[in-house]
């Protein structure tokens, strides 16, 4: 990724004016979807057991948000900035090795 | 150089395109297209063109093409008429607020119902709020010297709005008249190469066209638009007046016909504008105080150039080959009007409807509203707004 | 000015006509305008076609409704369609028929016009093999219209078929053996 936060973004804010936003609202660059962090919207959050685990690799094409980074044929911890809460990694994996947890409810259990 | 020659209103604006050579014209080449399209494909079959001729299925295809070739990079071109052009104006909004200069030969026909179709610009008045810039030609000389102008205005960065280059169905678009011919070479120089700045097919920069634009952004955005347009008022002066520099043809927003001294006028766009221009001679041959004011751009709207063309004008017939249904009057009317409110206050206006499906409009017809004008002038009760040409 | 309506019928090619003509003024000079009053295309339906002709720049753009000349190019038009409303004083007819000169001026009863006459039918098939009458009315119209001379006619439309026909360049002898016939065979009656 070359793209900086910087020249992708450049203007396009909430509080800029028409004539510092881009012509028709054209998006220069590409990317740019890793500077939206949309782990603000998650109600749920997932936690992945990595002794249950089989690295069979059925979660990371699932996931919406490409928040299951993999590196060297294994997935690893998710991404918690963009991962929205979905919850089809913890459906697809056979294991169980992926649980769904409601916010607010973790001080209960 | 020029050559004098005669051709259709149809060949005329085929002939510009042929010199324009653009990169790609996609149409949908069949009713209720123009001959427009199919004189475009012999050229491409014959190889004097070489651009890409999209025969798409559909106008509303024929627009989306435009816009996908326009947003890559390509001087994109379409032509239509009539329903063909309702069934784009989806794409039509598209193509302006993504800033997308494509050009658009537009045959001004009426839409069914009852099935008709013969002339009227209810087609593209129906878009008038697209962000698409309007020029409308009274002949076909002008429809070739509005498409020469058109890409040189849309491209301009000022503006990056479409343009249509309207002529009256049928009228002239089938109809042979005189024109003058400019040489290829010279009508290339004038219209020059298109490198747009932003482009999708650039390899060296990604960019994203056309994105969804929530309710923070969306309003900028028309913002934008809005100084787009305001700007091509200018634009389109400076092309003009580099094409008469060329051509010794000389165009602005609107055309004053013998309005000095006029008393009654009216505003009137397209071919009865010529017709108009007929009666206005007899008139002012019998001491009348007759004149017209013709509006070539109506898009951006030519608001104070009307209001100072009046000068003494008493009493104003607006020409409207458009009913707009508000029950008030069409829509040259109601912006006529509102052109002058609070600039040329106190003339005494009248909104004829005329002209629609083809009906035609005669020198006499042209006497008959001056001499109700100069009745209304002098006092005489009279309608805002009545069709004109029509068995009661 | 000249004002000229066509009377046709859809397929006759009483438009490509006016096209011709216009194109034969336009030679000579002059402003011109060729133009049919369209509608849904019906082979046999009544049709219309118009030229304006004028050492002026045209600028009126309507139909015509007091023409200088009306050139009927199927005579069974005359009767249903009123071919000669609004004829100008001292304004004419050209019509295509096989009716002897008697039988035409009973058609065209009140007609205060002059009456031309042309057999465009049957010099078309002698001339062409084939029923064109457009090509013979064209130079009836030039002649009765005073467009320009039988000389000027001539040449001009040689140079015209030798470019409409490039193609096929047997067709021309035949075109011209039409026009020059037709010449002559316009009659005053």
């Amino acid at each position: 990724m070359s793209a900086t936060r910087r020249n992708l973004m450049e203007g396009m804010t909430p509080d800029a004016g028409w004539r510092e936003l881009s012509p028709a609202a054209q998006v220069f660059g590409e990317g740019n979807s890793l500077f939206f962090n949309t782990g603000e919207w998650r109600t749920e959050s997932p936690a992945w057991d990595a002794e249950r685990c089989r690295q069979c690799l059925l979660c990371f094409p699932v996931c919406p948000d490409s928040s299951i980074p993999v590196a060297g044929g294994k997935r690893g911890g998710f991404d918690m900035e963009h991962c929205k809460g979905c919850g089809v990694c913890a459906r697809v994996c056979p294991f169980g090795a992926i649980s769904m947890t409601e916010h607010g409810r973790e001080a209960a259990e | 150089m020029s050559r004098n020659d005669r051709m259709s209103g149809n060949e005329a604006v085929a002939t510009a395109i042929r010199q324009i050579n653009p990169d790609v014209i996609a149409a949908f080449p069949i009713t209720p297209s123009t001959e427009i399209p199919q004189y475009i494909s012999s050229f491409k079959a014959n190889g004097l063109i070489d651009t890409e001729f999209v025969a798409v299925e559909s106008e509303h295809s024929a627009m989306s093409a435009c816009i996908g070739a326009s947003a890559a990079g390509a001087r994109a071109m379409t032509a239509t008429s009539s329903a063909g052009m309702a069934l784009m104006y989806e794409l039509l909004y598209v193509a302006a607020s993504d800033r997308l200069p494509i050009v658009m030969a537009a045959v001004n026909r009426a839409l069914s119902g009852p099935i008709n179709i013969n002339a009227d610009h209810s087609d593209s008045m129906g878009a008038r709020d697209s962000g698409w810039i309007q020029i409308y030609s009274e002949n076909a000389q002008e429809a070739y010297d509005n498409m020469l102008m058109a890409h040189r205005i849309a491209e301009h960065p000022d503006v990056m709005l479409p343009v249509m280059v309207c002529q009256d169905g049928f009228i002239t678009s089938h109809a042979v008249e005189n024109i003058v011919i400019e040489d290829d070479g010279p009508v290339r120089g004038f219209i020059g190469s298109y490198s747009p700045e932003k482009y999708l097919l650039n390899p060296a920069e990604s960019l994203g066209v056309g994105p969804y634009s929530v309710s923070v952004y969306y309003m900028e955005i028309k913002r934008q638009q809005f100084e787009a347009m305001n700007s091509a008022r200018a634009v389109i002066a400076g092309v003009s007046e580099d094409f008469a520099a060329m051509t010794g043809r000389d165009y602005g927003m609107i055309e004053k016909y013998r309005m000095e001294g006029a008393e009654l006028a009216v505003i009137v766009m397209g071919s009865a504008a010529g017709t108009g221009k007929a009666a206005v001679d007899r008139l002012r041959g019998s001491g009348v105080k007759a004149g017209l004011v013709k509006l070539r751009v109506f898009r951006p709207f030519p608001d104070a150039e009307i209001a100072e063309a009046m000068g003494g004008v008493r009493a104003l017939g607006i020409m409207d080959r458009c009913d707009g249904f508000s029950a008030c009057g069409g829509p040259l009317g109601a912006e006529a009007r509102g052109a002058l409110y609070g600039r040329a206050e106190g003339i005494k206006t009248v909104n004829y409807v005329y002209g629609l499906g083809g009906r035609d409009m005669r020198v006499e017809d042209f006497e008959a509203l001056f001499a109700e004008l100069a009745r209304v002038r002098d006092g005489a009760e009279s309608l805002r707004c009545r069709y004109h040409g029509v068995r009661e | 000015m000249i004002e000229i309506r066509w009377h046709g019928r859809g397929g006759q090619g009483a438009k490509t006509a006016a096209l011709l003509l216009a194109d034969a003024a336009f030679e000579t000079g002059m402003y011109v305008q060729g133009f049919p009053e369209y509608g849904p295309e019906r082979m046999g339906a009544p049709i219309t076609a118009y030229n304006r002709l004028d050492d002026q720049p045209i600028r009126i753009h309507s139909n015509i409704y007091e023409p200088d000349i009306v050139v009927v190019v199927d005579q069974t038009l005359v009767g249903p369609v009123d071919v000669t409303s609004g004829l100008k004083k001292g304004g004419a007819v050209i019509v295509n028929t096989d009716l002897s000169p008697a039988e035409v001026r009973g058609m065209f009863k009140g007609c205060t016009g002059a009456i031309h006459a042309i057999d465009a039918r049957d010099i078309s098939l002698r001339s062409m093999g084939r029923n064109l009458p457009n090509t013979p009315l064209l130079a009836a119209v030039v002649k009765v219209a005073g467009i320009m001379g039988e000389d000027e006619f001539l040449k001009n439309m040689e140079g015209s078929f030798a470019h409409k026909f490039a193609a096929k360049p047997e067709v021309i002898k035949g075109n011209m053996l039409a026009i020059r016939e037709a010449w002559r065979g316009a009659v005053l009656i």
